[in-house]
């Protein structure tokens, strides 16, 4: 049981979390941008998160929060 | 659930002007951690100099110091020797360490001063916008190496650790990169070695960090971790170059 | 407890700092200051201080900026060309409001110039030491006594005005010997709340720095600055005024020049000639309320310098171009002689 929470405001849409996820359930939305303009990342599937912090270490902008 | 992963008290927590994917917040974030984890916030004072991180007094949550460009390991003499007890870091770019500030490093280095040097080596000045740098590849194209840096007129790349892993006074000197979690994590590693070599004494610290600058590389994000994993790591290869507890005790530190 | 010692301007300028409380000096060896250097590296550590010497003049005035930045009384000291070289850092230590004395014992230029003395860095030191707007104190002491009570002072007011102080000596005052009393320090507690010294948890963080994008902010600091730098223009001029009650000519010099000029003066009297000497001891601010007082009663200004007439503009502006001023002066290491300088007055003298 685990899952991640990415700050919508934080997040600058780099995609580099995308990259780190083993799971591959960490990708980047296209509908809604912050206020910034940045479509930012979501969780597909958080029922397939283990917690890794894999997306935490990648993320430049400390733009999400790991609980497990 | 409790919370596995969050931001660093050391992080203070408000938006960077970094561009999107650069990993400057990366290091950021991992410094933190390492200010975090061995408690000496409150005794740490960070000087950044000129370049793209020169608003990073913004960003930490110990006492910060802006430096004039390049000078930074001078402006942390003054407060090492002022005030011993401290931690002291730099966290510079590669204009402004291996260029203007070339011969500041170098004394440092030298004389041993006890601080934590986090060198941003990312082959470009990001701040003025993509001009050649020290680390600038042979070959690479920038605002001014528009046919590419030609070793014959430009000269060659400065390999910072492997110079100063000849001084006496270096007590590490590591390349680490930031293109992985796995790279990431090394990288977290050789500062808390660096700050721990700060508290033992033992001298002056060095982490290089290749580091990708995609809005100047003219790349995405993503893109940009691929060149610094294809392009300069073979160029730069990570490592330690230099480490005294390894050399004192035969062994390295765990 | 004052003693009584025969020294060496540089040496007891030294030791002044020391006994001012300076913890922190770094420098790099330049003539003709080098004794202040060497003396501070065989004592400072047996009183506590650091002495450090740097691979430039740029990282010895950089590390003045961090030692300042953490509360820690520091100097530097260098001559002329030293001193273009540390200009850079100058500018940030005054736009990072950081207290500090930086000494100069000035030789003769431009470029590489000579080791004599010289009084050429006048227009540096008051008007442009550096980038941007601002100032810094300039203290021109004339003697081995004022080098000590000048550097005293000027880590005080450095203190008390956040700002960087520098003593404007010259190879003269460096190189001489004569005897000097030190002062008793009183022990002065200033506000360091604002310094990069570890928050220990117990505050916010402090920032020291320049940088400021938005430019209605930069242009607010600067503001604040100069009004700081105008109270400093009303309270903390000094001069010395020398025969000046009744005097025809008034002969205007600093520092290691205004004793020669005093002879001059003394020489001029004997002839009959009503002159007198007028004495800035501090260069910024300028005595301009000291100066209008002691020309009251003069025809003519005499500016008598160890450069082309760099004081000139200054006397000028004081004293509303109401008077006419002339200028005797030798630069590039040589030293105006009494003789020459009574032939100047008495030249001036001939058509009172």
């Amino acid at each position: 049981m685990a899952k991640i929470t990415v700050n919508f405001e934080r997040c600058k849409g780099c995609a580099l979390c995308t990259t780190a996820c083993p799971k591959k359930i960490v990708a980047m939305q296209k509908e809604k941008r912050n206020s910034k303009g940045y479509y930012t990342a979501i969780c597909t599937d958080e029922s397939l998160c283990i917690g890794c912090g894999m997306c935490y270490t990648m993320c430049p902008d400390c733009a999400i929060t790991v609980e497990r | 659930m409790a919370v596995a992963y969050k931001r660093p008290h050391a992080y203070c927590d408000v938006p960077t002007h970094y561009c999107p994917g650069c990993t400057h917040g990366i290091v950021h974030r991992i410094l933190s951690e390492v200010i975090d984890e061995m408690g000496i916030e409150g005794d740490t004072i960070g000087i950044c100099p000129v370049g793209c991180s020169v608003m990073a007094y913004d960003y930490f949550n110990c006492d910060m110091i802006e430096a004039p460009h390049g000078r930074a390991p001078a402006v942390a003499t003054g407060v090492k020797r002022a005030k011993p007890d401290s931690y002291v870091f730099t966290y510079q770019g590669d204009g402004d360490l291996a260029a203007i500030g070339t011969c500041e490093t170098v004394h440092a280095a030298t004389r041993g001063e006890n601080i934590v040097v986090i060198f941003i080596n990312n082959t470009t000045y990001g701040m003025t916008g993509g001009q050649m740098a020290p680390t600038t590849l042979p070959g690479q194209v920038t605002q001014t190496t528009p046919f590419g840096r030609d070793t014959s007129v430009q000269g060659f790349p400065v390999k910072v650790c492997e110079m100063l892993s000849t001084l006496s006074g270096t007590a590490l000197a590591q390349r680490v990169a930031v293109d992985s979690v796995p790279h990431i994590n090394e990288a977290k590693k050789a500062i808390r070695k660096a700050f721990e070599n700060q508290k033992e004494k033992r001298g002056f610290s060095i982490v290089e960090v290749l580091s990708t600058c995609p809005t100047n590389w003219g790349l995405s994000p993503v893109e940009a971790l691929d060149r610094l994993r294809n392009e300069m790591i073979p160029y730069y290869p990570l490592g330690v170059y230099k480490d005294v507890n390894v050399r004192e005790e035969g062994k390295e530190d765990a | 407890m004052s003693e009584r010692s025969l020294m060496k301007g540089n040496e007891a300028l030294a030791e002044a700092a020391m006994r001012a409380g300076c913890k922190c000096f770094f420098g790099y060896p330049i003539t003709p200051q080098t004794e202040i250097s060497a003396y501070l590296a065989k004592k400072m550590s047996a009183n506590g201080g650091l002495f450090l010497q740097a691979e430039s003049e740029i990282a010895a005035i950089n590390m003045v900026l961090g030692a300042a930045s953490t509360g820690t009384r520091c100097m530097t000291s260098s001559s002329s060309p030293g001193i273009s070289l540390k200009s850079e850092g100058i500018s940030y230590i005054a736009a990072s409001d950081l207290p500090c004395v930086i000494i100069n014992v000035q030789r003769g230029g431009p470029g590489l110039g000579g080791i004599q003395p010289s009084q050429a860095d006048y227009w540096q030191a008051t008007k442009g030491l550096g980038h941007g707007d601002f100032h810094i104190l300039v203290y021109a002491p004339a003697s081995v006594q004022e080098m000590v009570d000048m550097a005293v002072n000027a880590f005080d007011k450095a203190d008390q005005y956040r700002m960087p102080a520098m003593i404007l000596a010259d190879g003269l005052l460096g190189q001489m010997m004569e005897p000097v009393t030190f002062p008793e320090i009183k022990p002065m507690e200033y506000d360091k709340s604002w310094a990069a010294s570890g928050h220990k948890n117990k505050r916010e963080h402090n920032i020291i720095n320049s940088l400021f994008l938005t430019p209605e902010v930069l242009e607010n600091s600067v503001i604040e600055r100069f009004e700081r730098y105008r109270k400093i223009e009303e309270t903390e001029t000094d001069a010395e005024i020398y025969l000046c009650n009744d005097a025809d000519i008034v002969v205007c010099a600093f520092g290691a020049t205004a004793r020669v000029a005093k002879s001059a003066v003394n020489l001029a009297r004997g002839k009959g000639i009503k002159a007198g000497l007028f004495r800035p001891k501090t260069l910024w601010p300028f005595p301009v309320n000291e100066l209008k007082d002691a020309v009251k009663t003069a025809k003519k200004i005499l500016s008598v310098e160890m450069n082309m007439g760099q004081m000139i503009d200054d006397i000028k502006l004081a004293t509303e171009c109401k008077i006419p001023v002339s200028f005797f002066g030798r630069t590039g290491g040589v030293i105006p002689k009494p003789m020459e300088i009574l032939d100047k007055i008495v030249d001036l003298g001939g058509d009172i």
